[in-house]
């Protein structure tokens, strides 16, 4: 009788937790879910009264190489520039600026000499309307700056707050759970108490391990199996020493592959560019980031894009970090000549009595970089994604076919090596590719 | 009957009473030891609260702890170019064109560079560049690392600024040309126009000025005979190439006579073609390469090679000298070799090495009788310019106070002279002294200045080394330290605000014509169409040969001394490749020595014997010249030397600016008098016995000639091949059956890919040693000192075994052991073999791994470490091996080397691998070797996979004799020839199915894949 009281008691408590862990998640979810709430911009009305949408095509496929609305780059920022010049003398100075500076015009010669006599493409192409359209487009109000959080948390880590609250929670039912079971002991026992039982007596039966230390066989069994469970554990436990698949360091800069080759589609070995001709695939270096990012500044991928796992913040403090290291004055367009190497964490690290070439792998064999480094444009953080071990090279080289085809080192080989061993495709283990002095030496 | 004897300990014993023999009785110790020190604190005992259980816990769990640290993996560090260089990609080579010039080596060369670094030296084989590389220029590469480097530039023994030294220097300049006081230069020859130009115009500034060169070896009397006919201070050249009858009168013309570089041409000749071959005929008193090398050498003392010039003299010119004939022995050789060389007429040719101006006179003369093809005296080699007086007189003039600034560059005086103390006293009564010098050497030490040079490899300068070319010397690195060349402080001292580089450029188009500079920097080289021709002076040759037919013998030992082919003149003393080189000849390293002949060693009571780990030791000698004595030095008992000579070479023994290890041998510049290589010397046993450490104790062959099979030109001309060069026979089911008609194996069949083989022509190997330190900088072969050398731990990859013949011939060594019957004659026939002949023929074998097809080694190891490639190529898996040496006992020719310590980052073995700077010339390509493992030659394997690779990448067959490895690169004399047998057009296929081909202990069934070709005698 007395136990189905306690039964209720026990559900109580369970219901309880359920409660009180749901309206926690519940106050994160709300956090989540606060709306990103863009400032929705009105078309201003502008003086020149063109097609600000056009105008913003124009400013894209033509203007924004070296111009920037808000910011200086190659040019000077551009907006309210309308306001700054006569009409008139925007139109020659979009379409000759350099007959304009020839023919002495002081604001012209004044313009050219402020931004260090770089020469402005000459567009003679567009027509009056089509400035207008820039010029309207130019003219747009810049938006409103987003007000920071007081905390000025980004996204991510406002995520993980939340994460650290539903743990908490948990952590506390938990608590509270073992609370009530000692309670419930406890009241157990003054019940049995109080009713007479006595709770410690045991029955006169054999204990569970004495019957099992009587019978050999099973006892034999049971070490057999601990033996070769033990064996496993301890080969698999060998066996990853030194093996360090799914290495994921902190970087230096937070290089996001996610964005670069999978959002924006660089080839691999556009920055990677030794991988062709070098046994390393090698780091690049620095000057190859400013190849791009002497223009991108910041990061202006919108903020809902799938990709994005960090705020723009976050981004353009990463590439500032680039700037810092290459030695780069943003505002002055030009570089200080103070540089710091960037010290980056090695995440493939193959033994010194390895060979590993890449060329051989990338130009000869036409291996994709993602067979052995996984599918790195999905990687906002690299990682070694192989286990990079002998046998994982030697399985490969078992089971890949020679790429022979418009090779004429391989033509005579191959067809040889083939008619020898029977077969119409030979694999690398066939062409002697499994031999020890092959990859060490 | 029991002994009453009583055994004393003491005087004090004896005193019945005393208490100290009472206390000692009863105590261990006389003295108490100091418990109470450490026990005796109470209070601190009993305060402290960690008991020894507590202490032990602690211990237990910080050993766990730490071990559990440790199983972490270190984070690595990545560390790419801010701005990349355009010319630089990581992993791989590039190759710079330049010329070495450092006073006594000049060759043009490629210099191999990874990732800026310089790691290796190739022969830059343009037209025009004459001279291939030797070991000392592999080797230099290394001593661009040298951690003992002079890093900036010292003023008076502080390190000062350039400013400073710049201040100083003009300062002592102006206020030389102020008291009128001379300014003096003293260099190296650096065969360098643009530099004579620029010191012509810094000189003229100064109106007593004075260029003096000198060279640390001379070769000052050739000089002098070549001006006196041709009126220009210059060397002639050698065409050997275009000689039929070369005659030797002590010029090793193979080692470092005169610059070197002959071997090319004179082992093109060397291989028998179509029935014909060079016949070379050497007269000289120590055995040197090129004696080793003759058909026909003739051991004479100085005074009867005099002699032999003269008669040589005489039969070519017709004239008739009166001239003491040639000794007894050797009086019928002399007139048999002049009568060769006169019938060879203009395909004849003599050269001398005497330091006598009317020897190298009579040599001109003779060459001019013959009208000799090979002698190119319109081809000036200006690799020596040293003038002996010119030195000699500065000498005198700094002792007298007359010169007030002494600039230096690429000289140590006071190692190198003779009377180096005097000069190092001397230099303080000069007000400026500057040494431009790569270490705070000798001199440097005791200048005003010592200014920081940079290595060659650091270095901007052109060379003309023989008239009509003009090669260019280019930096292949950023220096390394703060260091300026005398070209650049010539200029900044002279007010001239160009650098040297600028100068250069501008200057150099006077001195070549036809390419442009860009290409000039490219090619390393650049050679004139038309040479100017030469009109020779007349010269009074009856009187030199008069003079020199009375040269008379003092009754003394006549010493020669000589320079080593690893040691040089001693300039790249701190380098430890060339100090573990081992000596072609005696195949000693880490020593010179006064090498003996067998009879007068026999006379002085002096021996050579071997002890029982496996050393050779030597006794020590006195030696007196022109009383200086020379004390204690080892004394190494040589076939072939002259009887009444006595052989010491130069360039050891330095002490300053040399790691400990380096600081070995003895200095023979002391005697070096008046820069003449031949002194009278007394020679007496001294006490003790010295610990040499030489790689080879084993003299003869022991009539083995199938090891180093060799037979006369005429033999090889009139028989069949089966004759001299016989298929070892085996039996198989009793019967005599060819050795390579026998398999215990399955043959794999190679006959699809490359297959690698590597031929080695006996004839034309001169065991010049260039491939040994060749093989060095490309696998990364550590230096493992003089101890463990004299243990038979030596590491060389690629040995060249010296064999001397026991009878005068090693064909008479063959016909003497298979005519030795019975027990007791063959014991002593075989212990009377032992000893090489008086005057041997010598045989010169390079050993390396052979790459067996059915490796003896293979089938042995225990974990696979080694295997076999289908490409011909014995693998070795260091990582792999775990040591236990069971392949190296199994290999038949003892080519395996194991690594018995840690040789990297060991400071027990504090040579190049144990300093950042020296690991710089380390070769990434291949790995470095750890202890407890085994190492051997791996025929390159990186060096052909990245030529298969080049061809796969793009996309195209492997072209002819494209694959190299490092020794067949490195072999100017084209002994070494390395390619892929299954490429018919590659020159190795051919010479595979050459007449001469053999293979190394063929009776074992090896199959190795190196082969060597019969060695052919032109006697």
């Amino acid at each position: 009788m007395k136990k189905v009281g306690n039964h209720t008691s026990f559900s109580r408590i369970l219901f309880f937790c359920l409660a009180l862990s749901l309206s926690f998640s519940f106050a994160s979810y709300a956090q989540d879910a606060a709306p990103a709430a863009d400032a929705g911009q009105e078309a201003a009305a502008s003086a020149g009264a063109g097609d600000p949408a056009k105008g913003k095509e124009l400013f894209n496929s033509l203007c924004a190489a070296c111009h920037k609305l808000d910011a200086k780059m190659t040019g000077p920022a551009l907006r309210g520039v309308s306001e700054k010049h006569d009409r008139e003398w925007l139109y020659k100075w979009v379409r000759n600026s350099s007959e304009l500076i020839k023919s002495g015009d002081a604001a012209a010669v004044k313009l050219f000499a402020e931004n260090n006599n770089q020469v402005m493409t000459a567009f003679p192409q567009l027509s009056n309307e089509d400035i207008d359209n820039i010029l309207a487009y130019t003219s747009e109000p810049a938006p409103v700056v987003e007000k920071k959080t007081p905390g000025g948390e980004p996204v991510a880590q406002e995520g993980g707050a939340s994460n650290n609250l539903i743990l908490g929670a948990l952590v506390l039912v938990l608590l509270v759970l073992i609370v009530m079971l000692v309670l419930v002991n406890t009241t157990l026992r003054k019940v049995a108490a109080a009713n007479g039982v006595d709770v410690s007596k045991k029955g006169n039966t054999i204990s569970f391990w004495q019957a099992y230390a009587r019978n050999q066989f099973l006892v034999l069994v049971t070490s057999i199996l601990l033996l070769l469970s033990g064996a496993y554990f301890l080969y698999g436990y060998l066996m990853q020493i030194g093996v360090d698949q799914g290495y994921e360091p902190i970087q230096p800069i937070h290089f996001s592959h996610k964005i670069h080759a999978g959002e924006n589609g660089i080839d691999c070995k556009y920055c990677h560019s030794s991988a062709r001709v070098s046994k390393t695939s090698g780091i690049p270096s620095l000057n190859v980031c400013m190849n791009c990012h002497k223009n991108i500044s910041e990061f202006t991928g919108s903020k809902d894009s799938t990709y994005v796992e960090y705020s723009k913040e976050f981004y353009t403090a990463e590439i500032q970090k680039l700037y810092d290291a290459v030695g780069w004055d943003k505002s002055a367009q030009q570089y200080t000549g103070k540089t710091k190497p960037v010290k980056w964490v090695r995440i493939h690290n193959l033994p010194d009595f390895v060979y590993f070439n890449h060329s051989q792998h990338v130009s000869v064999a036409g291996v994709e970089c993602q067979t052995c480094h996984g599918p790195v444009e999905t990687f906002e953080i690299m990682k070694q994604n192989a286990p990079l071990t002998m046998g994982w090279c030697i399985n490969c080289h078992r089971e890949t076919n020679v790429k022979v085809e418009g090779n004429d080192y391989y033509k005579k080989i191959h067809d040889e090596l083939a008619k020898k061993y029977g077969v119409q495709k030979l694999t690398a283990a066939n062409m002697g590719g499994t031999e020890c002095g092959k990859c060490h030496y | 009957m029991a002994s009453n004897k009583k055994y004393w300990q003491s005087v004090e014993e004896l005193n019945e009473n005393s208490s100290i023999v009472e206390t000692l009785r009863n105590n261990e110790f006389v003295e108490e030891i100091p418990t109470d020190e450490f026990l005796g604190n109470e209070e601190a005992m009993s305060s402290s609260s960690t008991s020894r259980r507590d202490f032990l816990k602690y211990v237990g769990f910080s050993t766990a702890a730490a071990s559990l640290a440790a199983c972490e993996g270190p984070v690595i560090k990545s560390i790419p170019y801010v701005v990349q260089p355009e010319e630089i990609i990581p992993g791989v080579a590039d190759y710079y064109a330049t010329t070495i010039a450092d006073g006594f080596d000049f060759a043009n060369i490629l210099i191999k560079t990874r990732e800026g670094r310089p790691i290796k030296v190739e022969n830059n084989r343009m037209p025009g560049s004459g001279i291939s590389a030797n070991a000392r220029v592999y080797a230099s590469v290394l001593s661009l690392y040298d951690s003992m480097r002079l890093k900036q530039p010292m003023v008076a023994g502080k390190p000062a600024s350039w400013e400073e030294v710049d201040t100083r220097v003009k300062a002592g300049l102006a206020e030389a040309a102020a008291s009128g006081g001379q300014v003096v230069l003293l260099t190296n020859t650096m065969a360098s126009p643009s530099t004579d130009k620029l010191i012509a115009e810094f000189g003229a500034k100064y109106a007593n000025f004075k260029h003096v060169v000198y060279d640390s070896v001379s070769s000052s009397e050739a000089l002098d005979a070549y001006q006196a006919v041709y009126g220009e201070r210059a060397l002639a050249n050698y065409d050997l190439s275009s000689a039929d009858v070369i005659v030797a009168v002590g010029a090793d013309f193979l080692g470092d006579w005169q610059g070197g570089g002959y071997d090319t041409g004179y082992a093109g000749k060397r291989i028998p073609k179509q029935g014909k071959m060079s016949k070379h005929i050497q007269m000289e008193a120590n055995l040197t390469l090129s004696g080793s090398n003759a058909d026909k050498r003739i051991p004479l003392t100085v005074t009867q090679q005099k002699h032999a010039l003269v008669h040589l003299y005489n039969e070519v010119t017709g004239s008739s000298v009166s001239v003491p004939a040639v000794g007894e022995k050797y009086a019928a050789e002399v007139k048999k070799a002049a009568k060769q060389l006169k019938d060879a007429g203009s395909k004849g040719v003599v050269m001398t090495g005497l330091d006598d101006v009317n020897a190298q006179l009579l040599v001109i003369a003779i060459n001019q009788a013959l009208q000799s093809e090979a002698f190119k005296p319109e081809e000036a080699r200006y690799t020596r310019k040293g003038d002996a007086k010119q030195v000699q007189a500065l000498i005198n003039d700094i002792k007298a106070g007359s010169v007030s600034a002494l600039i230096m560059s690429g000289v140590n005086p006071v190692y190198t002279l003779p009377n180096g103390a005097e000069f190092k006293e001397a230099l303080g009564k000069v007000k400026l002294s500057v040494a431009f010098s790569m270490k705070e050497d000798e001199t440097a030490a005791h200048t005003t200045v010592a200014a920081a040079a940079p290595h060659y490899l650091e270095s901007w300068g052109d060379v003309v080394i023989t008239k009509g070319t003009y090669s260019v010397t280019q930096p292949t690195i950023r220096p390394l330290f703060d260091t300026r060349q005398l070209q650049d402080a010539l200029l900044s001292w002279s007010g001239n605000s160009q650098s040297y580089y600028e100068y250069l450029k501008a200057s150099s188009s006077e001195f070549f014509t036809g390419k442009s500079w860009n290409q000039l920097v490219h090619d390393g080289i650049s050679v004139s169409e038309n040479v100017p021709a030469l009109t020779a002076g007349a010269a009074d040759f009856g009187g030199a040969a008069s003079a020199l037919a009375g040269a008379k013998a003092t009754g003394d030992f006549e010493l020669v001394l000589y320079t080593k082919t690893g040691m040089g003149d001693g300039q790249q003393a701190n380098n430890p490749w060339l100090q573990e080189f081992p000596d072609p000849i005696t195949r000693a390293s880490w020593d010179n020595y006064v090498t003996v002949a067998k009879a007068d060693a026999e006379k002085l009571g002096l021996e050579n014997y071997h002890v029982a780990n496996g050393g050779l030791n030597g006794s020590y000698a006195t030696l007196e010249v022109n009383g200086i004595k020379l004390e204690k030095v080892p004394v190494m008992i040589q076939p072939g030397q002259a009887v009444g000579t006595l052989g010491l070479s130069l360039g050891y023994g330095r002490t300053a600016a040399m790691k400990q290890e380096m600081q070995v041998g003895i200095n023979a510049y002391p005697v070096y008098k008046n820069f003449n290589s031949f002194q009278s010397a007394k020679i007496s046993k001294g006490n003790g016995d010295h610990e040499f450490a030489c790689l080879q104790l084993q003299k003869t062959l022991m009539g083995r000639g199938d090891i180093v099979k060799e037979t006369t030109l005429e033999i090889f001309n009139t028989k069949d091949a089966s004759e001299w060069n016989e298929v070892p026979q085996v039996s198989l089911d009793h019967s005599e059956v060819a050795s390579t008609s026998v398999d215990l194996w399955e043959s794999f069949d190679r006959t699809v890919g490359h297959h690698f083989n590597l031929s080695i022509d006996l004839n034309a190997c001169t065991g010049c040693g260039a491939c040994v330190i060749a093989c060095h900088s490309e696998n990364n072969v550590p230096v493992v000192g003089k101890s463990e050398v004299r243990r038979s731990r030596d590491m060389h990859w690629l040995r060249i075994d010296r064999y001397y013949s026991s009878e005068e011939t090693f064909a008479e060594d063959v016909e003497l052991k298979e005519n030795t019957s019975g027990l007791m004659n063959s014991i002593s026939t075989f212990n009377a073999m032992e000893d090489p002949a008086e005057n041997p023929q010598v045989a010169f074998q390079p050993v390396f791994c052979q790459h067996c097809n059915h490796a003896p080694c293979e089938t042995v190891c225990p974990v696979a470490a080694t295997s076999h490639g289908r490409q011909g190529q014995n693998h070795m898996a260091y990582n792999r091996c775990v040591g236990t040496r069971y392949c190296a006992n199994n290999c038949p020719y003892k080519v395996r080397r194991f690594n018995w310590f840690l040789y990297n980052k060991n400071s027990e073995f504090d040579y190049h691998m144990n300093d950042d700077l020296g690991r710089m010339v380390l070769n990434p390509d291949v790995n470095v070797r750890s202890r407890g493992v085994m190492e051997k030659c791996s025929l390159c394997l990186q060096m052909t996979q990245a030529t298969i690779l080049k061809a796969k990448r793009e996309g195209r067959p492997v072209a002819k004799d494209e694959f190299s490895t490092a020794c067949s690169e490195a072999c100017g004399s084209g002994a070494l020839v390395f390619g892929d047998i299954n490429n018919p057009e590659d020159t190795v296929t051919k010479l595979k199915e050459d007449d001469r081909m053999y293979h190394l202990l063929e009776h074992v069934g090896t199959q190795p894949n190196v082969f060597f070709q019969v060695k052919v005698r032109n006697t």
